[in-house]
């Protein structure tokens, strides 16, 4: 017990030191973690055989990932991207793997090899590209859409992949592999169709896979929301883990990938109104099954590899980066993509990806590549990751002050993204700000914590997920990172006041508004950084009294006018009465300033309003005639209406 | 440029007032590119009166002071029946107060430069004496010709754009907005032929780029 407690901090110390400095020094956190991998293990040897069966158990990350992946796609977003899609992922994936097997048959590969070897390399890393992206702010260019479509495509071609190389495997290797005994084969034993007729072995699985999409759709909803009407966090959680996991286990059933398996489970799941609270719950277990993913991948690097054909390694690199980068650059130039999104399009993709590692270890354990190619390739794979905050770097000190005159055409199709708008809360409050905004083509997210009150709202056709939108992570998997607005409309008091805070601590970009309750309660929250408040009543307690007036016979023009007057009294008023507040509250004050503020905005409003009994003219201005006899009382020369023209 | 010269440019140059009203600016294809242009000027301060009071709750007080802060006002706007947008009448209801902008002691706008700056979507001969509107521009626009008077306001010809309906459509835009540009330049500089300019029919005639 003792060992492994040992081993799992010695992990968990690299990962702590090792990720922060690499994203500190803008190396991202993927290449934090091979770095931690590579310390503890190649260089300082402190882990040693067992990280290959910590990495099967890490490869869950990716099934996880997947799943992630899936519940990202929506079926109809997805559709209608299907063009760049199919264009530029089709299209890199297709000329890079063909031209990477060729170039591996003229290195005298067999094609089964080359092919494989082709497929690997024509991936590129999701998980580094998107993140720098995401942290240059690059990923609503062009280039950044362009890429990510890319990405996205690789990610699905993964899964066909997946289930095509282990068709390649080398004759040779299964003998060796078999009497080797390896504890490889150890999840075969697990095999419902092994020993079936054919057709009723094609009849299990198409069976499961139906089962997983009719289940998905059916039985999730009422099973979360079950769940989530119990209100315990951690049984949501350990619902989304035992989907994912059992998901994973059917699919090892049945023979088919895991990931394949997650990934359908999430597309099924992408509409359901479950969909961001799932994700705020698997994702902190996918980003350290993954991180712990990448640690075993560099405590795996063989130094003594690279040592030995240091050339053989720096030459494959260079040309599989190159080979990539030419691919890209064409089909920038195919698909009109121009300045310097072409050049970050071509950048970007550049490198191999963690799905390299995937289906390197995946092909090995299915004997598809020999043991000293892998360990090449490997090598290859890594460093291309190394190097890519590298190229980000050439991007952004060779590539954009070339373009820096061309700048305005940025600034231009920057301006069509109008930005998402996530409302918290869409009870009577939160469902007219959502009808507005909708109304007006804008984006929202909608989240609630009470399910009935999300199916109520989806049934009218509004985007809505159940979650509890006071919880960062759910606000996070609900984009608010990048939202334009958060509008904070429930009615929970306490956590309002707490949303306000986190937003304005960890959102620094998200304009915040925000309901509240009362006067008091407005004022805390503007005095936690919210940008606007508004006082739930307010305004319908407003409209009520001017209703009232109307009932008794007062013009309703005036009536407008006296709210109209009321309003700006209670607008100038209102920093002054905020001040004393934040003096009362914070105790620098103990004579109740606030107070008696607060009773000279009454006598404020009620003189502004009163209507002088002498003229029976209110005392706001406007539309004030001249005093009576002022025309009479111009002199002749003085009349102005002569003046000389 | 030598700092005398600098001392000479900003005793000379005038401060510049755009009002502008149009209440349906995503259909706007002249007034607000006009708008854009004057935004761009830093001798001028631009308003969109529409954006500031969409409630039509203007602010009387803070409106009086930019006049007082300004050398010349402007009301840029599309024609609307013969007249400008409500939010300019009203705009003239609510500011243009008795002791402030007429009356005995109604003296603050006194010697400053009046203009407006329209578009209409007929066509300048359209608007003849004997043409399909049977009065020109600068006869349709006396209403604020005598309210620049009793104001004791400088009034010009105004800088009219017509056939705004199809401007987009037939390329003129650009030579309307360079005309703009040119007439905000020749304001601010205070190098606009005045004589000129209150006896003319439209200020857009003296807005060449050659000059006058």
């Amino acid at each position: 017990m003792t060992g492994y407690f040992l081993y799992a901090f010695i992990y968990l110390v690299a990962a702590v030191i090792a990720v922060p400095i690499a994203k500190r020094l803008g190396l991202g956190s993927v290449l934090g973690y091979l770095i931690a991998g590579l310390v503890i293990g190649p260089i300082f040897g402190l882990v040693g055989d067992e990280t290959v069966a910590i990495q099967h158990f890490a490869e869950f990350g990716v099934v996880m990932m997947l799943f992630l992946v899936g519940l990202e796609l929506e079926p109809r977003s997805l559709w209608a991207m299907k063009a760049k899609l199919m264009g530029l992922g089709g299209l890199q994936l297709a000329l890079t793997t063909a031209l990477i097997t060729g170039v591996a048959l003229l290195l005298d590969q067999p094609f089964s090899i080359a092919l494989t070897i082709g497929l690997i390399f024509a991936l590129s890393s999701t998980a580094i590209v998107l993140q720098t992206l995401q942290e240059k702010g690059l990923q609503k260019t062009e280039g950044g859409k362009s890429a990510f479509s890319v990405l996205l495509f690789q990610d699905i071609a993964v899964i066909p992949m997946l289930a095509f190389i282990p068709l390649f495997a080398i004759p040779e290797l299964v003998q060796a592999g078999n009497a080797h005994g390896g504890d490889t084969g150890s999840h075969d034993s697990f095999n419902l169709v092994e020993g079936l007729a054919p057709w009723a072995s094609g009849l299990v699985i198409i069976s499961s896979i139906a089962f997983l999409t009719i289940g998905g759709h059916y039985l999730s909803r009422p099973l979360f929301k079950f769940v989530a009407s119990s209100g315990l966090r951690e049984i949501f959680t350990a619902t989304a883990l035992m989907l994912i996991i059992g998901i994973a286990a059917l699919m090892g059933l049945v023979g088919l990938s895991p990931a394949l398996g997650a990934f359908l489970a999430g597309v099924v799941l992408a509409n359901s109104e479950f969909r961001h609270e799932l994700e705020a719950n698997i994702e902190p277990f996918k980003g350290l099954l993954l991180g712990l993913f990448f640690i075993t991948v560099g405590a795996g690097i063989n130094f003594s590899v690279l040592s030995e054909r240091p050339m053989l390694i720096a030459g494959l690199t260079v040309a599989v980066m190159l080979v990539k980068a030419i691919v890209l650059f064409v089909i920038a130039l195919i698909f009109k993509i121009k300045g310097t999104n072409k050049w970050l399009f071509t950048l970007s993709l550049a490198q191999a990806g963690e799905f390299g590692f995937v289906l390197l270890s995946f092909a090995s354990q299915n004997y598809v590549l020999p043991s000293d190619i892998i360990s090449v390739l490997s090598l290859v794979v890594a460093i291309s990751m190394f190097l890519t905050p590298g190229l980000f770097i050439l991007f952004d000190k060779a590539i954009i002050p070339h373009y820096k005159n061309v700048k305005s055409q940025r600034a231009e199709d920057a301006i069509d993204e109008k930005g998402t708008v996530v409302i918290a809360g869409i009870g009577r409050f939160g469902q007219i700000i959502n009808r507005l905004l909708v109304a007006n083509d804008v984006n929202t997210v909608v989240l609630d914590i009470r399910a009935e009150q999300i199916d109520l709202i989806r049934r009218i056709g509004t985007k809505a997920y159940f979650g509890d939108a006071s919880k960062p992570d759910i606000l996070h998997t609900a984009g608010a990172h990048d939202a334009a607005l958060l509008v904070i409309a429930i009615d929970d008091r306490e956590t309002a006041a707490e949303m306000v805070k986190y937003a304005k601590h960890a959102l620094p970009n998200t304009k915040v508004l925000a309901r509240a309750f009362d006067r008091g309660h407005g004022y805390r929250l503007r005095q936690l950084g919210a940008d606007f408040v508004v006082s739930e009543t307010y305004h319908s307690a407003l409209e009520m009294g001017a209703e009232a007036l109307r009932s008794l016979n007062i013009h309703p023009f005036h009536v407008e006018r006296q709210k109209m007057a009321y309003k700006n009294i209670e607008t100038q008023q209102n920093d002054v009465l905020y001040h004393a507040w934040v003096d009362d509250a914070s105790g620098e004050r103990v004579d109740n300033n606030y107070l008696k503020l607060f009773i000279e905005l009454e006598s404020l409003i009620e003189n502004a309003l009163k209507a002088d009994l002498h003229d029976k003219h209110s005392k706001m201005r406007g539309w004030t005639p001249p005093p009576k006899g002022y025309t009479e009382s111009l002199a002749p020369d003085e009349n102005p209406n002569r003046n000389n023209t | 440029m030598t700092n005398l010269d600098a001392i000479e440019d900003t005793k000379r140059s005038k401060k510049v007032l755009v009002l502008f009203a149009h209440p349906a600016q995503t259909r706007s294809e002249v007034n607000v590119p006009l708008f854009h242009e004057a935004q761009l000027n830093k001798h001028v301060t631009a308003v969109d009166l529409y954006a500031e009071y969409p409630d039509f709750n203007i602010d009387i007080e803070r409106e009086q002071q930019r006049l007082i802060d300004h050398d010349v006002i402007v009301f840029l706007f599309p024609l609307y029946w013969y007249s400008t947008p409500s939010i300019l009448k009203e705009w003239q209801d609510l500011v243009l107060e008795y002791g402030f902008a007429y009356g005995h002691e109604g003296t603050a706008l006194k010697d400053k430069l009046f203009l407006c700056a329209l578009s209409a979507g007929g066509k300048e001969e359209a608007y003849q004496t004997n043409g399909f509107n049977h009065y020109t521009i600068r006869q349709l626009l006396q209403p604020l010709e005598q309210m620049a008077q009793i104001t004791h306001m400088t009034y010009i010809a105004p800088f009219a754009i017509f056939g705004s309906r199809t401007a987009q459509e037939e390329h003129r835009v650009i030579q309307h907005k360079e005309k703009w540009v040119t007439l905000l330049n020749k304001l601010t500089t205070n190098t606009l032929n005045l004589e000129k300019a209150k006896n003319i029919e439209n200020l857009a005639d003296l807005c060449t780029a050659q000059g006058d």
